[in-house]
């Protein structure tokens, strides 16, 4: 994710580290365009770290910053500092050291593409020319409509789900050119297109503000799917095997008399991967199963609880 | 070679991470045990286990634990290492948002048995379906008591903090880690001293790998020698194989450690393409490359280094016959490239000219002399910088050209690319 830069005099590509590129600082940036709420949410920030430690809020304080205002502002600059008792430069020094944090206003949604080895050699440099033509943007650029800020990212650790985008973060594995190209289609007619894993799609403020570690009951979206097929293969492979980790249910207790420890490990009902776990579809969304891979002989909701 | 799952066990059963169901299934009941036992006690049992860190370095976490310096009146902290980042590696993301209540029971374990009572989870930014998860999970334990005040009566109090990065792969490395939690550029520290005397806020703290708390409930339920019937004695345990790229059916593979990749292979189906396995890497990008001739080798942390490899994140990546490795040379060291800090002269420089070397030998116009001068550079970056983000980044460098040399030559003989030119410029230039 260079940042790629035409030299004008000498029409080579230079490479710029973005660690190295300093923030747009065009004003000196005005604290008191936070409301009170949000010094509330800046003050219930500090309270998670220990007494004295109120810098540990500044990573999440500039999420804060940007799920207010889309990106980190002066005015967002000047508002941790003042909250923290940081100097400015203090602030600015942290913020234009992380990927996440924005120099530009970013649109209703993020749109990452994996750009890393796997993923690139699986098809995510194609997604990414493909929408950079489709958008007519290019890195960290935002359509004229606001709608789309596109990047290229590193490994978004879905390796498994190659080659992979994100929206707002959240994961829409398996991609292809075709799907990706109407996964913004989509995005840009107002259509918000289910994540493969994650919760159900909201915005980039909406999102900062969750990573900044404020969610309600929506939020956390208790229901939402974070499994797939890749995620279970190895779990379902073995139900069908019948393979087992050894067992610690019935195992004796190792005895230095009797080497009893040393016997082979017996396979418990307790440690068996349900045979329900194989027959259930491969989930789409979190199929429910009736009972725990690991405990067939119970069910896993609560005693009285049903679907 | 049996599958083994333990960490992995309840992933598609009826959603595992709501608290209710991790109950039903042995969940919380490794902490109780746990807290009938003496705090030395546990350390003990966890060394005797040999549990080595699932992080990628293999250190062994009853050790690590054993070094926090006890009654010596400070507070103590756990810092819990989620960014996971390492390219292909892809294990702790699906173990959070699946099974998180697996680590918070493993982080209340490790805060009674280094006396800490606050424990920070660092996870990375992206993540934001694992921070959303683990948010939800620590809340619901503090609604049942297992975190919060007085633990389950026993008198223990602990908390947990979420914290959600912002985009450094450096913040993985255990120090940075520390730095960017106590809100600073996240660049490594000098050590020593080592965070077990001199961590967060300068006070004795444990840093552990998701995996390798997670594996703790089920060490104290299942004791040592239970965990040492999986794997080498030495190098034991479940190790969850993250298996992606030209292979049937990728996907997390929880085996003993000590499996090979040529068992692995088999269980995902084998290649995609049909076409022959040409380079792979064990760990991570981190870890040098291997190839079809390495098929054989124990996957565990020992054999492994032997191998001139190491185990790292037991992220394996697979790569055929059709797949160029420069160009995945090259796209590797624009990621250490731009993931950097910037600290140390070595691995800044080095990198930022690495990329451009690889560059122009994908393109075409690279020369002979320009395979030493990778050579020149990835020798200089080895060993010299702080951390091993810059050990990490000679890796790929140096063990392609090891064993593909021919193929950077074919580069130059061919002017580009023998693979074709991929002309992939979007419209806006970039």
């Amino acid at each position: 994710m260079t940042i790629e830069v035409r030299n004008e005099q000498t029409g080579f590509e230079t490479r710029e580290n973005f660690r190295t590129t300093i923030m747009k600082l065009d004003r000196p940036g005005d604290p008191s365009v936070f409301g009170q709420s949000v010094r509330a949410d800046a003050q219930a920030i500090i309270a998670r770290y220990p007494a004295g430690q109120s810098r540990s809020a500044l990573l999440p304080m500039l999420h804060l910053v940007q799920s207010e205002q889309g990106y980190v502002t002066p005015d967002g600059i000047a508002f941790c500092a003042d909250v923290l008792d940081l100097t400015k430069a203090q602030v600015a020094a942290v913020a234009t050291f992380y990927t996440m944090y924005k120099r530009e206003p970013t649109g209703e949604f993020l749109v990452s593409v994996c750009r890393n080895t796997l993923c690139g050699l699986l098809g995510g440099d194609e997604i990414y020319a493909a929408l950079t033509e489709a958008l007519r943007i290019g890195m960290n650029e935002t359509t004229a409509d606001g709608k789309i800020t596109l990047e290229h990212a590193e490994c978004l650790a879905a390796c498994d789900y190659a080659p992979v985008v994100t929206v707002n973060y959240e994961f829409y594995d398996n991609q292809t050119v075709e799907s990706a190209t109407d996964l913004v289609d989509r995005l840009r007619a107002g259509e918000r297109p289910a994540p493969t894993r994650g919760a159900p799609l909201c915005t980039f403020k909406q999102i900062e503000r969750q990573i900044a570690g404020f969610f309600d009951e929506t939020s956390l979206a208790a229901d939402a799917n974070g499994s797939g097929v890749p995620t279970e293969r190895g779990i379902r492979l073995a139900v069908e095997r019948g393979d087992t980790a050894p067992s610690y249910a019935t195992k004796p207790q190792p005895s230095a008399a009797s080497g009893a420890g040393t016997s082979a490990p017996a396979k418990s009902a307790a440690d068996q991967p349900s045979a329900a776990a194989a027959q259930q579809p491969t989930s789409e969304h979190d199929a429910p199963l009736d009972t725990a891979a690991s405990d067939p002989a119970h069910p896993a909701k609560p005693e009285g609880q049903k679907d | 070679m049996p599958l083994t799952p333990v960490l992995t066990k309840r992933f598609g059963t009826n959603q595992p991470w709501l608290i209710d169901n991790y109950e039903q299934l042995d969940g919380y009941a490794g902490l109780r045990k746990a807290l009938t036992m003496e705090p030395d006690a546990l350390i003990a049992l966890v060394k005797d286990s040999n549990l080595r860190g699932r992080g990628g370095a293999g250190f062994p976490t009853g050790m690590k634990w054993q070094f926090i310096p006890q009654n010596d009146g400070n507070p103590h902290y756990v810092v819990i290492n989620a960014d996971e980042g390492e390219p292909g590696t892809c294990r702790d993301l699906p173990l959070m948002m699946n099974d998180p209540h697996s680590m918070i029971e493993g982080i209340v374990i490790a805060c009674y048995a280094v006396r800490a009572n606050h424990a920070f989870v660092y996870i990375r930014g992206e993540a934001v379906h694992a921070i959303r998860r683990v948010s939800g999970a620590v809340a619901e334990a503090y609604a049942k008591g297992y975190l919060g005040t007085d633990v389950l009566g026993s008198g223990f109090t602990v908390d947990i903090t979420v914290h959600g990065g912002a985009g450094a792969y450096i913040c993985g490395e255990e120090t940075a880690l520390l730095d960017s939690l106590e809100g600073k550029r996240g660049q490594p520290r000098l050590k020593p001293p080592f965070p077990a005397t001199n961590g967060l806020y300068d006070a004795p703290t444990v840093v552990n790998n998701v995996g390798t708390l997670a594996s703790v409930p089920y060490i104290v339920l299942g004791g040592a020698e239970w965990f040492k019937e999986m794997g080498p004695e030495g190098s034991p345990g479940p190790c969850i194989y993250s298996l992606s790229g030209r292979v049937t059916n990728p996907g997390q593979y929880e085996a003993p450690m000590g499996s090979t990749l040529r068992e692995l292979l088999e269980l995902a189906g084998g290649m995609s393409r049909g076409k022959q396995l040409k380079f792979w890497t064990p760990g991570g990008s981190s870890t040098p490359m291997f190839t079809q001739e390495h098929l054989d080798i124990a996957l565990d942390f020992d054999a492994a280094i032997k191998a001139g490899s190491m185990n790292g994140t037991s992220a394996v990546m697979i790569f055929d016959e059709d797949d160029c490795v420069v160009r995945a040379t090259l796209k590797w060291i624009e990621f250490y490239e731009h993931e950097s800090c910037g600290k140390c002269t070595p691995c800044r420089e080095g990198n930022y000219w690495m990329a451009q070397v690889l560059e122009r030998l994908e393109h075409g116009h690279g020369t002979m002399e320009d395979l030493e001068t990778l050579l020149d550079a990835s020798d200089n970056i080895l060993g010299r910088s702080f951390c091993a983000l810059g050990d990490g980044a000679a890796s790929p460098v140096m063990s392609s050209l090891k064993y593909f040399r021919d193929e950077y030559v074919r580069h130059v003989e061919g002017k580009g690319c023998p693979f074709g030119a991929r002309v992939l410029v979007g419209a806006a230039g970039h």
